[in-house]
């Protein structure tokens, strides 16, 4: 019973192919605008790509092409959808809302009601059967949706940024609800955190543009970006280049020299990446000549304090490219550093993670 | 200006109805006239309140006063008689008032609202209207009572509807309309549409229509003559040319105009 | 619910302006009050002819509404949600007759069903007859009161959005489950306040009425007609039984809007 899409709609430039493995759950990372809501809406039938195909097992959801226009509307995929906001029926109560699911599917009213009680209870929230949406905080509101779209028995679930809408205390109960929940699970969660990435998913696609730039185990792509959303999500600098024996040349001809992953044999002159924490960039000030191992001149662009150090975010190149730094405070004020100046950054190869690209 | 007692809430009050009623039938029409002479007795202006029956003939009427009085402008206000009693009573600036039937000038004389008396000025008769079709094969008043025959009549609170109740006392036959309009025009319309096999209305009102009606007189209505009175109204401010444009209305020429209409003498 | 205090916005002399346009609509009935004739009120009112009208009223406004009902919520249901060529157009054709004079509105309806009529002969020849009828009555009222039901709800359910919807599709709901439990139940507001506002045109209705469906007490004669019947002879009767007709306007407007106040979805917390 495994998931297959392949889609593409030309006036939104998207065009993505995206495989599940039965009870899988998978994370769709991206910026805004990459497409990912894009993605989930095909997929639960409420948008209608131009071309492309998708199934679920034997289930033929669409096949949309030269000669065929097969279209199997939503109520019928099995894809419930469960969005940022829980969007709960406002004049039912949050039992009759999970027992909508069951009910639309034919079963008594004892029987739907008896499933939306089981539900509830499995997302804690059996003590807010009663309750009308009104009344229910987002959080609350949020799980009982997770109840409604869990109750209707989906095939694959989908879920659209469940936890951006709540605040700071409801996110981590939704997240642990989520976590028991989506376990041997077909599921597609579209997320901005890498936390629910790491917490909820077997495996990340990063989507940019529309396109699928990275897809991998989620483990693999945050420790090993690829992508530089992936790297920025991970919190990584991340410099592309040719690789050499020592590290990678970037086209420009600066060297980043670092540690190759093990069993790795790299053929020279292979594309490849070089990442590194910026807590391995240390800045100096002065005019230093030419242009040495892991040192490179940048301008700095911004300076904003993170956790109890600050980061120093610049752009090197040509091209233009966003590295960070992070030092102390006292190292900061002790050089003066102000946006627009231009200082150099120097990396410990030590700490930087060389690998194919 | 005269004030009166609540001249704001009537306003007031005639405009809403004639909003919310929506289907007042009244008209006014100002015929061109010639540069007036002051100091002339028969001279100045005057309004006329008349019957909505009269609207052509009285048109036509004032129009041959106007040119044989230079210098006088006649205004005509037309709308069924008892909406005319009511303009007047809650002091609408009249002169002279024609009534569609002795009953509405009654009760404009009750109100002390006539100058001297009214004259009698025409008669009208009912006739049966059909559609130039005749579909019902109308021939006799008795017709009108034969089963399946669509007749419309006026609903008896207007004078048409009184008429008719007469002439029916007179046939000895009850007719069993399918509506009992509130003005004439609504039952002609309903004739000339179609939807109705034969209306009740006045001969004159058949004349007018032309050929969209055919009218069929029946003997019976002589016994439902409808008589029209003229008077000049007691608060008139020139009852002098009131008078002159009654004299004229009853004049043999006044009388030519009305017969060519279809009004009878009484 | 907000509580609103301190800072309104409104510069004083449009309190002037707004005590003028209130007037505008209080005086005339208060002066139509005035001239009630109390002691006969009663015997006025409940003449047999003003019974059989009010009666008639009551029954054809009722039926008028369920047929406005029944027409109206397909028809909001797919100018707000459908997508059709000619859509806009059909739109302002529903909208026509909010700015016909319903004379127009009873001739048009006339040309229809008439005996001579478009549809008229057909039916007439299928042993139906509608002019002169109930059932005309009932369809001018229709005619003139359907576009208040289908604004009133095609603005309730652009605002409510589809995405509840959307939601209730992808559980697994067929598009007839959908609006039987999720839209209409969202869209009740909106679809009372319609029903009510098009209750009190249709027995306000009075030019198509009579232009169409003619004037026979208890057949076609509703209170609107009796009363333009009964000015021309007892304006007492009129007076009284314009009264009658603006109180049942009065609650039937007041009943909804009061509940509609009452039951004003609560805010929804984040």
């Amino acid at each position: 019973m495994s998931f297959e899409l392949q889609a593409s709609l030309r006036d939104r430039n998207f065009d993505m192919a995206v495989s599940l493995a039965d009870g899988e759950t998978v994370a769709i990372l991206g910026p805004n605008g990459a497409g990912k809501s894009t993605l989930l809406s095909v997929i639960a039938g409420l948008l209608r790509p131009n071309a492309g195909s998708a199934r679920i097992g034997d289930k033929e959801l669409f096949t949309l092409d030269d000669r065929t226009h097969f279209w199997t509307p939503p109520h019928l995929r099995g894809t419930a959808l469960l969005a940022q906001e829980a969007l709960l029926f406002p004049h039912l109560n949050a039992l009759n809302n999970v027992a909508f699911g069951p009910r639309s599917a034919g079963a008594s009213k004892a029987a739907s009601r008896e499933s939306a009680q089981r539900w509830l209870t499995e997302v804690d929230a059996l003590d807010l059967a009663d309750r009308k949406p009104a009344q229910l905080s987002g959080g609350q509101a949020q799980r009982v949706a997770v109840a409604r779209a869990l109750a209707a028995e989906p095939e694959l679930l989908l879920l659209d940024e469940p936890m951006a809408a709540l605040d700071i205390h409801a996110a981590p109960l939704l997240r642990r609800v989520l976590k028991r929940v989506l376990k041997n699970r077909k599921a597609i969660i579209v997320t901005h955190d890498i936390l629910d990435a790491y917490m909820l998913a077997d495996r990340v696609i990063v989507a940019e543009g529309g396109r699928i730039t990275e897809e991998g185990p989620t483990r693999q792509v945050l420790e090993r970006p690829r992508s530089h959303f992936a790297a920025g999500l991970a919190g990584l600098n991340l410099v592309a280049g040719a690789t050499t024996s020592e590290g990678i040349t970037t086209p420009d001809g600066r060297v980043f020299a670092g540690q190759h992953d093990p069993h790795w044999t790299p053929v020279p002159g292979q594309a490849g990446v070089a990442a590194f924490p910026p807590s391995s960039v240390s800045v100096f000030l002065g005019d230093v000549h030419g242009s040495p191992r892991n040192s490179f001149p940048v301008t700095i662009t911004d300076l904003e304090p993170y956790g109890d150090q600050i980061r120093v975010r610049a752009s090197s190149g040509p091209p233009a490219q966003a590295l960070s730094a992070d030092i102390t405070p006292a190292a900061s004020a002790d050089l003066g550093l102000v946006p627009g100046m231009e200082v150099r950054f120097v990396v410990k190869s030590a700490l930087v993670s060389v690998y194919p690209a | 200006m005269r004030i009166t007692r609540k001249p704001f809430a009537t306003v007031l009050v005639v405009g809403a109805l004639a909003v919310s009623l929506g289907a007042c039938a009244s008209g006014t029409t100002r015929p061109s006239t010639g540069s007036a002479s002051p100091g002339s007795s028969t001279s100045g202006e005057i309004t006329v309140f008349a019957a909505a029956s009269l609207k052509t003939t009285f048109t036509q009427l004032a129009k041959d006063f106007e040119v044989q009085h230079p210098g006088t402008k006649v205004t005509l206000s037309f709308a069924g008689s008892s909406d005319l009693v009511t303009q007047i009573t809650q002091g609408a600036p009249a002169d002279v008032f024609a009534s569609a039937d002795t009953k509405n000038m009654s009760k404009l004389a009750d109100q002390g609202l006539v100058d001297g008396t009214a004259t009698n000025f025409a008669t009208n008769v009912l006739e049966i209207a059909v559609p130039p079709a005749n579909p019902a094969s109308i021939s006799s008043f008795a017709d009108l009572a034969k089963s399946g025959v669509k007749v419309v009549t006026c609903a008896s609170q207007v004078p048409c509807g009184a008429a008719t109740e007469a002439a029916e006392k007179a046939a000895g036959t009850m007719l069993k309309p399918v509506s009992e309009e509130s003005s004439v025009t609504d039952v002609l319309g309903k004739v000339t549409s179609g939807e109705a096999d034969a209306g009740l209305v006045y001969v004159t009102d058949v004349k007018a229509a032309g050929d969209k009606v055919k009218g069929i007189p029946f003997p019976e209505s002589e016994k439902a003559v409808n008589t029209y009175p003229i008077a000049t109204v007691g608060t008139s401010k020139n009852k002098e040319l009131a008078a002159a444009f009654i004299a004229n209305v009853t004049s043999e020429a006044g009388k030519k105009v009305l017969r060519d209409a279809g009004f009878g003498t009484p | 619910m907000i509580k609103r205090s301190g800072y309104y916005g409104i510069p004083r002399w449009i309190y002037v302006i707004a005590a003028v346009g209130g007037l505008l609509m209080v005086l005339p009935l208060v002066a139509m009050l005035l001239r009630v004739n109390w002691p006969q009120f009663i015997p006025l009112i409940t003449s047999d002819s003003s019974i059989a009208a009010l009666g008639l009223s009551l029954r054809t406004s009722a039926a008028s509404t369920v047929l406005c009902i029944v027409l109206g919520v397909p028809l909001a249901l797919v100018l707000a949600r459908g997508e059709f060529p000619g859509q806009r157009l059909l739109r302002s054709f529903v909208l026509l007759p909010l700015v016909l004079p319903p004379v127009v509105g009873g001739l048009a309806l006339l040309y229809t069903f008439g005996r001579q009529g478009l549809l008229g002969k057909s039916l007439e020849l299928a042993g139906i007859q509608i002019a002169f009828s109930t059932a005309a009555v009932v369809l001018a009222q229709t005619f003139v009161a359907l576009p208040f039901l289908v604004v009133s709800l095609e603005g309730a359910l652009r605002s409510a959005g589809s995405r509840y919807e959307a939601v209730a599709a992808t559980l697994g709901a067929r598009p007839t489950t959908v609006l039987r439990r999720v839209t209409l139940p969202l869209v009740l507001p909106g679809l009372a306040s319609g029903a009510v506002l098009s209750f009190a045109r249709s027995l306000g209705e009075f030019g198509a009425t009579l232009t169409f469906a003619g004037s026979l007490e208890g057949i076609t004669r509703t209170l609107p007609l009796e009363i333009y019947l009964q000015r021309e002879t007892d304006a007492d009767a009129a007076v009284a039984l314009s009264l009658v007709l603006v109180v049942v306007a009065v609650a039937v407007v007041g009943l909804s809007y009061g509940r509609r106040r009452s039951s004003a979805p609560a805010e929804v917390q984040p």
